[in-house]
């Protein structure tokens, strides 16, 4: 794109020029967080990228400090979180912030992938962009679930315990890498010590992954609400003051409900079994992970069947494919236009997949037995959503892309923001 | 360094035995990489002192008929369940036919000990604990994710695959076993 080569920076000071001469940093800051080309039209949805940055900064400063009173032993780990909460100074707060930031974080990341899905941001020349998005997202799962064993709660062992235990569907090699997993038999002081090391790892595995997805989005420049790619320099605004600006204020708002969860509600997303020490030979009565998983978790839970392989497996098959599948989205969607707002098709099956998605979410909370729609239960009605899901991608967005007919699309991304067409409102 | 009597030497350098030695330094550094890489993995599998935990006994004198306890045997929990001559004609009056993971009542306690079941307490889904003398077959029902067991701990309902795993253990007298 001729338009990202806008305004090189020329250093005036001599000692700017000397370091710029050796090392082009500022300028290289200057063209990517201060000039950057910025289509002009990107909407609120757009301000979750730049949250996502934020919370990733917010999640590493509070765990690199919880880190510093954090004991990872099986002995002693549970009461160490409790001191940090009681003793260490600010520590209520700092641990607070952490656990129920890795919530907004998720919630943020949602939005973020639907935005994607729904404004076709993964369509060509964007795919590279969106499957380091999926891997951000797969590195954030493990990431998570590393940290929730972390307190050695009752639910933290039995999380351990379960998604450990999802290895061991593998046929012939699945025990050996169970066993490898935990270093034992069963979860244990060995599996703690290196969920704490993983756990201190990834997060800086993720900022990696962070920079290239910038990267891959500095390539072809940002999707926007229309679609349609930038055309002249006129559609485009520089990142700074104006988006830096609009992330800003989007940080400070979603920041209200983070900061009355940290300060009012520190426990309201978890399980009160979590605060019973993991106890090897109990398991809960009710065992439900983080909300976030709660949909993946149904799907897992919906394969109760033997289908040519036995249900065990097909359920860790489903489980995996459920995540895998958005790599591929890209090129199962066959569409040309990238905007839900110009399908006039695309838009129903959408806001019925999100719909979908929350519904599993809602039965994997629900006991599998209990009666929903007469005599069916969370176990059957939830299989509906489980198919739901996969014909989503696998059979609506290839065919929709063939037998839909588009809304006409605005020339350019000016034309549409100043003739303030019907097609704004979605 | 190819220096004019070298090229007179052998007048084209032989091409083969130039990708031959690429061949096999490449071969070497995959082969050293894999042995460095080795240790590396190798040291997550369990160490030797939970390796060294091998086997338990337990006296079962004190289980009353209709009573189960449970034990801890490598880390992980053991049922052993003293069982009703209800229960034990239950579990036999199934059909093969019926079950998901087809196995015979008797083929899963010890001859002359039908009353004892001894079963590694571990959901064959994904391993938590489940519930005994509950769900809709008199036996064990999980809460993790719903599976059913029934009264010889076979599945009959749910995600789980197999019946729950019988481990090896032998009647040191009557009462006493050694699991392991």
């Amino acid at each position: 794109m001729s338009s990202h080569e806008t305004s090189k920076y020329v250093p005036t000071h001599p000692v700017a020029k000397w370091f710029e001469d050796r090392l082009p940093l500022i300028g290289f800051t200057k063209s990517t967080l201060i000039d950057y080309p910025t289509p002009k039209n990107l909407n609120y949805w757009w301000t979750f990228g730049g949250i996502l940055a934020f919370m990733l900064g917010v999640q590493i400063v509070t765990g690199i400090v919880l880190a510093m009173h954090y004991t990872p032993n099986a002995a002693l780990a549970f009461d160490s979180v409790e001191l940090i909460k009681r003793d260490v100074n600010g520590g209520r707060l700092i641990q607070a912030v952490h656990a129920t930031g890795a919530s907004m974080f998720f919630f943020a990341v949602y939005v973020h992938i639907f935005r994607g899905l729904y404004f076709g941001s993964y369509k060509a020349p964007r795919e590279i962009l969106w499957i380091l998005g999926v891997i951000i997202y797969l590195l954030m799962m493990a990431t998570a679930f590393f940290g929730y064993v972390l307190p050695w709660g009752q639910m933290s062992f039995w999380a351990a315990a379960v998604i450990t235990n999802i290895f061991a569907a593998i046929p012939v090699i699945g025990d050996p890498i169970l066993q490898l997993l935990r270093g034992g038999f069963a979860v244990d002081n060995p599996t703690l010590n290196r969920f704490f090391s993983l756990h201190y790892l990834l997060p800086f595995i993720i900022a990696a992954v962070v920079v290239l997805h910038i990267w891959a989005l500095h390539v072809p420049g940002n999707n926007n609400p229309i679609g349609v790619e930038v055309k002249e320099k006129r559609d485009t605004v520089p990142f700074h003051p104006f988006y830096t600006m609009k992330d800003l204020f989007a940080v400070v708002v979603f920041c209200i409900p983070f900061a009355w969860f940290a300060f009012f509600a520190p426990d309201i997303l978890g399980h009160s079994d979590n605060y019973i020490m993991a106890n090897p030979l109990v398991t809960p009565p009710h065992i439900v992970p983080e909300w976030y998983f709660l949909p993946f978790y149904a799907i897992l839970r919906a394969i109760d069947f033997n289908f040519i392989i036995d249900s065990k497996l097909l359920g860790v098959i489903f489980f995996g494919g459920s995540i895998l599948i958005l790599f591929f989205v890209p090129w199962l969607d066959t569409s040309k236009v990238r905007s839900g707002t110009f399908r006039p098709a695309f838009k129903w099956f959408y806001w019925l997949f999100v719909v979908n998605f929350l519904l599993l979410m809602w039965y994997g909370a629900q006991e599998p037995a209990l009666q929903i729609i007469g005599p069916f239960t969370v176990a059957d009605v939830s299989k509906l959503s489980v198919v739901y899901y996969f014909a989503y991608f696998i059979v609506i967005l290839p065919l929709l892309g063939r037998f839909e007919k588009p809304r006409p699309l605005p020339n350019s991304i000016s034309e549409s923001v100043l003739s303030k067409p019907a097609a704004a409102t979605t | 360094m190819a220096t004019e009597s070298n090229l007179a030497h052998d007048e084209a350098p032989d091409p083969g035995k130039r990708d031959f030695l690429y061949v096999a330094t490449a071969a070497v550094g995959v082969v050293a990489v894999g042995g460095v890489a080795w240790p590396i993995i190798n040291q997550m599998n369990p160490d030797a002192s939970v390796l060294a935990l091998a086997s338990v006994e337990y006296d079962m004198g004190k289980i009353e008929t209709g009573s189960a306890v449970t034990i801890k045997w490598r880390g992980t929990p053991v049922f052993v369940r003293n069982r009703t001559q209800k229960e034990i004609d239950e579990a036999r009056a199934v059909p093969m036919d019926q079950l998901k993971d087809p196995e015979k009542d008797e083929d899963r306690v010890q001859k002359g000990h039908d009353n004892w079941l001894v079963m590694v307490a571990l959901c064959t889904h994904l391993g938590c604990i489940p519930v005994g003398e509950s769900g809709e077959f008199g036996g064990w029902l999980c809460p993790c994710h719903g599976s059913q067991y029934d009264t010889s701990g076979r599945i009959r309902k749910g995600p789980a695959p197999k019946n729950l795993i019988v481990p090896p253990y032998k009647f040191l007298t009557d009462t006493k076993i050694q699991i392991g």
